[in-house]
């Protein structure tokens, strides 16, 4: 009960955080805000599909770039914005159905190589198709969406906008989760044969995760499209894709809130700690390698750990690890 | 028909060290089921203890090849099995998997702060001349490759088929149970698999590295190639690693010739996604059972 009202408080502290932010701070602090707005929702997806269902996929990258190359492509050739928005998402959602049919045949490891080939691919034809992507020059001017006749050109504008984005797919992907569906997610990720045993069409579900994973990668570029005005193909390279899984992983996959937390981590942390350089990276590295070793669940994992046996100490944790307190009593 | 046969050799060559890699990182699943998405990055490394043997200790470069070969038979191998796997294979595949990405980017990151971020020459291994045999010109520094990769596959397979621990190596990697019945200490020979891995890679690094030239993010293609190599070989199979990093070798560099550079690497990527969805088990691999 005490933990659910300090859930309370740190959920209504952390909106009135991102709420109050632009006013704080400066355009480029906004823009980092931004940015992690717009890869917490990619995150949010690759936790649907991996966290939630199981399926390792190492192609979240190359969905949010086909997200932002349409999205780039038809705005700057005078599409509407949100004509450009559904094609991304609807494109990325129907490739992620395809490519859900490997992993109806190959788990874990053979899983991972498959996506990671596709991301590549998409990479190298991100870079070599010229006629469409524009290569390594990639697309520039690309024009900020005008929503219900409001002009978002102003980084405070179209922050509120990615923010807003983030509230309304948090909300739908946590329906999802409450869903039947979200629940067949989990049946498939705890033991496939006996979710199949009981009636559950694997199959689809399968098939239903990697595309729902991959439509949220989708919204995400097309976000980040207009967000960074510019789209070339490096952004989109593996790179990113193992950067998502990492934010999953270490945020706590299969948690509700991990997404957040590890965007946190990995967008958000590098910039405000920018003087340690090269060492961010390297600290961060070793945190994934003694996360894994000790609490493969994530830092969410970790502080329901430390949450649940005694009630004192439990307040400072939670304090520390903003997103830690609700998770306990929503998501599981 | 002498460049298809140049292009074979050089195929071949990079094929052959492509090769080596593959069978280090077959050899960590057989035995622990370690899958490492740092094996590229562990390719990259040992080239770096040489170049620092070389420039900090002062050492002319064949004590120093020695010297990188041993530090990275102790980091890559027994330090890498000690402090990253040991810890977590009770976890399961996935976890260790994350780890060694996040490994993966400790070394490229250290590389970069440590050592620096421009590409370093590295001594080559045969002069730079060619030599004509029946009428063609190869190039010497590909036939050395190519006699050293296939001499270190030779003596690998001898030592795991005619010797007595190579033996139990083997054992322990069909069925480890079984084999601790039988009196194999498991335990030793898993850690073996690692220091070989270290070795192998540390060759492998000194061959490409005068290719490519020694860089901090050489690890991002050499691990993909490795993977490659492993998977469309059969993973669970030595020879599958072999033939896999041969025929990848091959496929890229008539591809780069005749097909086109920038899609290069597309060949070998759409290789492995046709093999994983029709032949997971590798072209040479035996069928492993699926775990729920």
């Amino acid at each position: 009960m005490r933990r659910g009202l300090l859930a309370g408080i740190v959920l209504t502290l952390a909106a009135a955080f991102l709420i109050a932010a632009p006013f704080a701070f400066k355009p480029y602090g906004i823009f980092i805000l931004s940015m992690w707005a717009v890869m917490t929702i990619a995150a949010i997806g690759l936790n649907l599909t991996l966290g939630y269902a199981g399926q390792i996929s190492l192609a979240q990258a190359a969905f949010v770039g086909i997200g932002a190359y349409i999205t780039a492509y038809l705005t700057t050739r005078g599409w509407p914005f949100w004509i450009t928005y559904v094609f991304g998402a609807v494109a990325c959602f129907a490739i992620g159905w395809l490519l859900g049919y490997p992993a109806l045949r190959v788990q874990h490891h053979y899983l991972a190589f498959v996506t990671l080939a596709f991301n590549t691919l998409v990479y190298l034809v991100f870079r070599n198709e010229e006629w469409v992507t524009g290569g390594i020059y990639g697309i520039s001017n690309v024009p900020r969406p005008h929503v219900l006749g409001w002009p978002t050109n102003g980084p405070r504008e179209f922050y509120y906008f990615c923010l807003a984005h983030l509230a309304l797919i948090s909300l739908a992907s946590w329906w999802v989760i409450r869903s039947p569906w979200g629940r067949a997610f989990m049946a498939l990720r705890e033991n496939p044969v006996r979710a199949l045993s009981l009636g559950v069409d694997t199959r689809r579900y399968t098939l239903m995760a990697f595309a729902l994973g991959a439509g949220l990668g989708g919204i995400a570029g097309a976000l980040y499209a207009p967000l960074v005005q510019f789209v070339d193909p490096t952004p989109f390279a593996l790179g990113l894709s193992l950067n998502l899984l990492l934010m999953v992983v270490v945020g706590g996959s299969g948690y509700f809130f991990g997404p957040f937390l590890g965007a946190i981590v990995a967008v958000l942390l590098p910039e405000w700690l920018r003087f340690t350089e090269g060492f961010y990276l390297m600290g961060y590295a070793l945190l994934v390698i003694i996360l894994m070793a000790f609490r493969p669940t994530g830092l969410l994992g970790l502080a329901d750990r430390l949450l649940k046996p005694r009630s004192k100490p439990a307040a400072k944790v939670a304090a520390a690890t903003p997103d830690a307190a609700m998770q306990t009593e929503a998501a599981r | 028909m002498a460049d298809i046969l140049q292009l074979l050799v050089a195929g071949l060559a990079t094929g052959a060290i492509y090769a080596l890699v593959a069978i280090g990182f077959t050899l960590l699943w057989q035995t622990s089921q370690t899958i490492n998405f740092a094996q590229g990055e562990f390719v990259m490394l040992p080239a770096f203890f040489v170049l620092i043997a070389m420039s900090y200790f002062g050492l002319s470069f064949w004590p120093a090849v020695a010297v990188g070969t041993l530090v990275s038979i102790i980091v890559l191998g027994a330090l890498f099995k000690r402090l990253v796997v040991d810890p977590m294979i009770r976890h399961g595949v996935l976890p260790l998997v994350i780890a060694t990405i996040g490994l993966a980017i400790l070394m490229k990151e250290a590389v970069r702060e440590f050592y620096g971020a421009d590409a370093q020459p590295f001594p080559p291994l045969a002069a730079d001349i060619n030599v004509t045999i029946l009428g063609v010109a190869f190039a010497m520094q590909s036939l050395v490759v190519l006699a050293i990769g296939i001499a270190a596959v030779v003596a690998l397979q001898l030592f795991l088929n005619r010797t007595r621990t190579g033996r139990c190596m083997q054992a322990t990697a069909q069925n480890p149970t079984a084999a601790r019945l039988l009196g194999i200490p498991v335990e030793r020979m898993i850690l073996y698999t690692f220091l070989i891995n270290g070795a192998l890679v540390a060759l492998a690094s000194i061959l490409i590295t005068p290719i490519y030239l020694a860089k901090f993010t050489n690890g991002e293609w050499l691990g993909l190639y490795a993977f490659i190599a492993a998977i469309v070989g059969g993973f669970n199979q030595v020879r599958g690693a072999i033939a896999g990093g041969l025929l990848l070798g091959v496929v890229d560099n008539f591809a780069a010739a005749y097909l086109s550079s920038q899609y290069r690497m597309a060949l070998p990527l759409l290789i492995l996604i046709v093999v994983i969805l029709f032949r997971p088990q590798g072209l040479l691999g035996r069928i492993e059972e699926r775990t729920v």
